[in-house]
C-alpha cells in the first residue's frame, strides 16, 4: 500500500490526483503534504446547502462560542476581522459562514489536539449579514451567530 | 509571508500575514469579463514538523490573508513552518523560529 501510494504520487502529483486518491479512500485527509478541499461545501450557495455539504445537518446553539475582536459594524466589507473562540471540550474544527455571501462558507479550521480552539482571520462580506461560527466538537456540531453591518460591500465590481 | 511566533505563557501565539490576491471570481474587469477566481484553498501550520492547524479556505477570505491562533507548548527556537496551496496549484512554504 505504502509503496503503491508513493509510486502513484510520484507519477502524477498535484492536487487533482490527490483529490482523487482521497475520494477513493487511499489517503486520509490531513496527510502531511497536501490535503482535501471540501469543494461541495465551499461552492454551496446558501447557508443550508453549505451546512449540509459540510455534514452539519443539525447544530445546537451554544453560548460557549464567542466572537472576539469582531466588529458590530464593518465600514469596509472587503476586510472584516473575525475572531472565534470555543470553550466546548474536544473542539475539532471551527468554520466561519457568512449567510448572505455568494457562497456562505468562508473557512474551515481543523484544530489539532493541543491547539487552542481560538482563531482569528479576516473575511470579505458582500453585505450586512449574520455571520455563523460552527464548531465541531466530539463529533457534534454547535453554532453561534452574530450580525455584522456592512457599509461598503466587499464583493462584486 | 510574514510570520510572527511568540511564546505567551505556556502557549505559542502564531500570527501570519500572507500575500495573495484572493480573487473571488465574482468581479469583472474593465471589459466586463469575469476575473477568474484565484485564492488560497489550504493552509497547514506545523510546529517542529507536527501539524498544529489545518485550514481550508474559500473565496471569502480577505485579500492578503491574516491568520492568528495559539497552540500549547512550544519554546524559543522551535521551528514553525507554514504552507499554503491555492486553486491554481501554486504553493508556498515559509518558516520561522519561535521568538
Amino acid at each position: 500500500m505504502q509503496n503503491t501510494r508513493r509510486k502513484v504520487l510520484k507519477a502524477g502529483g498535484g492536487m487533482t490526483l490527490y483529490a482523487l486518491l482521497v475520494a477513493a479512500g487511499w489517503l486520509k485527509p490531513g496527510d502531511a503534504a497536501a490535503q482535501a478541499w471540501n469543494k461541495s461545501a465551499f461552492e454551496a450557495k446558501s447557508l443550508d446547502e453549505a451546512l449540509k455539504a459540510f455534514g452539519a445537518g443539525s447544530s445546537a446553539q451554544s453560548k460557549d462560542i464567542a466572537f472576539v475582536s469582531t466588529p458590530d459594524i464593518a465600514e469596509n466589507g472587503a476586510v472584516v476581522p473575525i475572531g472565534i473562540t470555543s470553550s466546548i471540550p474536544k473542539t475539532e474544527a471551527i468554520a466561519i459562514l457568512v449567510e448572505k455571501n455568494p457562497s456562505a462558507l468562508a473557512a474551515v479550521f481543523e484544530i489539532a489536539p493541543g491547539t487552542e480552539p481560538a482563531i482569528g482571520t479576516r473575511v470579505k462580506m458582500a453585505q450586512t449579514s449574520n455571520v455563523y461560527a460552527l464548531v465541531k466538537a466530539d463529533g457534534k456540531y454547535y453554532a453561534a451567530a452574530k450580525e455584522i453591518k456592512v457599509t461598503l460591500g466587499g464583493c462584486g465590481g | 509571508m510574514k510570520i510572527r511566533a511568540t511564546v505567551v505563557g505556556d502557549s505559542t501565539e502564531v500570527r501570519v500575514l500572507m500575500s495573495h490576491e484572493m480573487e473571488t471570481g465574482q468581479r469583472k474587469d474593465a471589459q466586463g469579463k469575469v476575473i477568474p477566481a484565484w485564492f488560497i484553498q489550504n493552509v497547514v501550520v506545523a510546529h517542529n514538523g507536527k501539524p498544529v492547524l489545518n485550514a481550508q479556505w474559500g473565496t471569502a477570505i480577505a485579500k492578503n490573508p491574516f491568520l492568528s491562533f495559539k497552540f500549547k507548548g512550544g519554546a524559543k527556537g522551535d521551528k514553525i513552518e507554514i504552507t499554503w496551496v491555492d486553486n491554481r496549484g501554486e504553493k508556498r512554504t515559509d518558516e520561522t523560529v519561535v521568538g
